[in-house]
């Protein structure tokens, strides 16, 4: 294979590797504007928050060499953005439902407390995970070479992410219920449904989404203040793009920002970044709703 | 002793109402000197930033924050890297803080648009922090922006010639896309390229945390060696991936990735950054009274309070920045007055010895004229450190070149690197 195919096929493979972390990270955020309505502005904040609590939990164990330090260090950056998230729900949001100018800018005012906490706490020093050996090293890929083992684990996570949702969705009776909400939320308090229970437990799950992306990123690139900006600004280009409270919208926005930011890099990497807002820019003026959100 | 202080005050304050308009310049002399320190505490060089406080609060306790009779009232600003914010946070520091000095930017970008708005204000001066971008100073220089530390381009001194000598031919470099590294990679081509080397750019934005797509181009390239110009986040980011992608190339880091900055956080970086060659105006272990005691005096400070080992560039750069405020306010003993007319050609006059035991003086542009060190990375008690293997006396911001012949080869840029044969 010729060393330009071999290029190109590493970039696509970065490309979808890094579009299975966006994925991670949006599908909370779309879940949570399916059924809630509200644009989470805090969701950023919720990557942030697991990624330091989680390395908190991960640096002593990992310190003592034990092995599962990495996985612990996941359980509970997610444990704790999935509280944190029912938290905001419950004592924030929940009585302001309806009024979304208000809830944005109230998750807006969160984002910005919780960033300057986490910096007076944490401090600036960037903080990396270390996954376990198993899934650390590289792994031979036909036709790439040697390929960062975690990047690839990155896709597994998200692949289980995506069916995990789906088959909550519309396999199970909380995923009926909150498909129910998205379409009527009267109806569904009607038919004797606690709704305001069940957006607790959306914005829980969505911010474990968030808290679980925050973990996994920050094993593939240092984690820094500044990360819940770039993430909250991805999650609503991802969401924009492939149509909001959409899984499988979610994932094609994922892929095509993924790859977009991958092959802009390589090609004209100083404009990188407007690749992906072109790529927002011709879906909102051609298909305002997303490419496969409902209209 | 408390009563007496208030008691003099009282009798003070009574003695300015009866005089009146009379007494005010008097208390104005004796009124705090107003210091506003410009630093990022937030975005991709928080850390720097913080040593950089860390740094300037400890000299200025050493002087018991007074100089020249008159107190130091350091007031703290941030900014995240970014020249808007910066420049928004320095109007504020001007026009609500009042500060008489600012003391400040870290970086690049945020330097030229201080410059700029230094050239519109009427009696303040703006004293560099530890922004390295060329054109600061060198092109269309403002009368009340001042600069003790050097620029990124001269940070390179001798590090192209070095390499060469080492017999690589061709080099990849992966930089940030922005003033400062434009600056570094200028430095560095200016004498590679003049003794035939061939070098590849790759540029990356401000921020970019992903390099795997350009990693993948650079290991698969013929380059004998990466040059890295990457700083804080985006420069562990490089070379973390770098790592994991198992890239064996051997490493030369711009001055601000051979830092603890850098060394401090843990990872596989470590390991490739082991051996990485350097240039800049510090290191870890420099051979100089100066520097030993400064960095003594800096453990004994932060050790307790989350300092580094060894002070950062940026820790550094603002303390030689700070040196220059202080020298020029010893010299006209705190008096601002004539619009800072004599403070500023006092300034410009200075000499003095930065923390690294580097003389300093400013030329005509109030541009340092400094020395800069050739560092390597070595393992010294189970630690990374920077040592100092050569030192280049008095580089200046041409790099020995005449200034006209210097300025002809056009303000460094993504598209001028300074690659000329």
């Amino acid at each position: 294979m010729s060393a330009g195919m071999d290029l190109a096929a590493t970039i696509v493979l970065n490309g979808l590797t890094l579009a299975a972390l966006y994925f991670i990270v949006a599908s909370g955020f779309s879940l949570i504007f399916g059924l809630m309505r509200v644009v989470n502005m805090a969701h950023g904040a919720m990557y942030l928050v697991a990624g330091y609590v989680g390395y908190a939990v991960f640096e002593p164990l990992y310190d003592r060499d034990v092995w599962y330090a990495w996985y612990v260090g996941v359980a509970a950056g997610v444990a704790f953005a999935a509280v944190f998230g029912a938290f905001v729900q419950v004592v924030l949001l929940g009585w302001m439902q309806g009024q979304e100018l208000r809830q944005a800018l109230v998750t807006i005012g969160l984002s910005i407390i919780v960033a300057d906490q986490l910096l007076a706490i944490y401090g600036g020093t960037p903080r990396q995970f270390f996954a376990p050996d198993a899934i650390f090293g590289s792994t031979q890929v036909p036709g790439v070479g040697g390929y960062p083992t975690f990047r690839l684990v990155q896709i597994g996570i998200a692949l289980a992410v995506g069916i995990g949702l789906w088959l909550l969705l519309n396999r199970t009776k909380l995923g009926m219920m909150i498909r129910a909400g998205v379409d009527d939320r009267q109806m569904l308090g009607a038919c004797g449904v606690n709704v305001p229970l069940v957006g607790v437990a959306v914005f829980a799950l969505g911010s474990a989404l968030a808290g679980l992306g925050g973990v996994v990123g920050a094993t593939a690139q240092p984690l820094a203040m500044g990360a819940d900006g770039r993430f909250l600004l991805i999650s609503l280009v991802v969401v924009i793009v492939g149509g909001m409270g959409s899984v499988t919208g979610t994932a094609l926005g994922a892929v095509l920002i993924g790859l977009a930011e991958q092959i802009g890099q390589a090609l004209f990497p100083t404009y990188s970044v407007i690749l992906t807002f072109v790529i927002m820019v011709a879906v909102l003026a051609l298909r305002p709703q997303g490419i496969l959100g409902r209209a | 002793m408390t009563i007496q202080i208030t008691r003099r005050a009282a009798l003070l304050g009574g003695a300015g109402l009866a005089a009146g308009g009379l007494a005010m310049p008097a208390i104005a002399q004796n009124a705090p000197i107003r210091l506003g320190g410009l630093t990022t505490l937030e975005g991709p060089f928080a850390t720097g930033g913080q040593d950089a406080y860390r740094c300037v609060q400890m000299e200025l306790e050493r002087i018991n924050n007074t100089i020249g009779g008159r107190r130091i009232e350091f007031i703290r600003e941030s900014s995240n890297a970014q020249a808007d914010v910066a420049l928004a946070r320095a109007r504020k520091l001007i026009e609500q803080d009042n500060v008489d000095i600012i003391l400040g930017p870290l970086s690049g970008a945020e330097g030229i648009a201080l410059r700029d708005y230094s050239r519109t204000l009427t009696g303040k001066s703006i004293v560099n922090g530890s922004s390295g971008a060329s054109d600061t100073t060198l092109r269309n220089p403002s009368p009340n922006f001042f600069r003790f530390s050097t620029d990124g381009t001269q940070w390179m001194a001798g590090l192209g010639r070095h390499i060469h000598g080492l017999g690589i031919r061709e080099v990849a470099i992966t930089a940030g896309d922005y003033a400062f590294p434009y600056a570094q990679v200028f430095g560095f081509n200016l004498e590679f390229c003049r003794l035939g080397g061939k070098v590849t750019q790759y540029w990356a934005p401000l921020g970019t945390t992903d390099f795997t797509s350009q990693i993948a181009q650079i290991n698969r390239s013929n380059a004998g060696a990466v040059i890295v110009v990457h700083g804080g986040t985006d420069g562990l980011a490089f070379m973390t991936q770098y790592a994991q992608a198992g890239g064996s190339k051997p490493l030369v880091g711009g001055s601000i990735m051979a830092d603890q900055t850098m060394l401090s956080a843990r990872g596989p970086h470590r390991r490739v950054m082991m051996g990485m060659l350097s240039g800049g105006p510090i290191a870890d272990i420099i051979d100089d009274p100066t520097w030993t005691d400064f960095v003594a005096r800096y453990r004994r400070r932060w050790a307790n309070e989350g300092g580094f080992a060894s002070p950062s560039i940026h820790g550094v750069n603002y303390v030689t920045n700070l040196y220059g405020i202080l020298a020029g306010l010893r010299a006209v003993n705190g008096d601002l007055s004539g619009n800072q007319a004599a403070f500023q050609r006092a300034m410009a006059a200075a000499e003095l010895t930065a923390p690294t035991g580097a003389s300093v003086k400013l030329d005509h542009n109030r541009q340092a004229i400094s020395d800069i060190f050739l560092n390597r990375i070595e393992e010294r008690g189970g630690n990374a450190v920077v040592v100092a293997f050569d030192r280049a006396r008095a580089v200046n911001q041409t790099l020995g070149m005449p200034e006209a012949q210097f300025l002809q080869l056009g303000s460094p840029s993504r598209d001028n690197a300074g690659c000329v044969a």
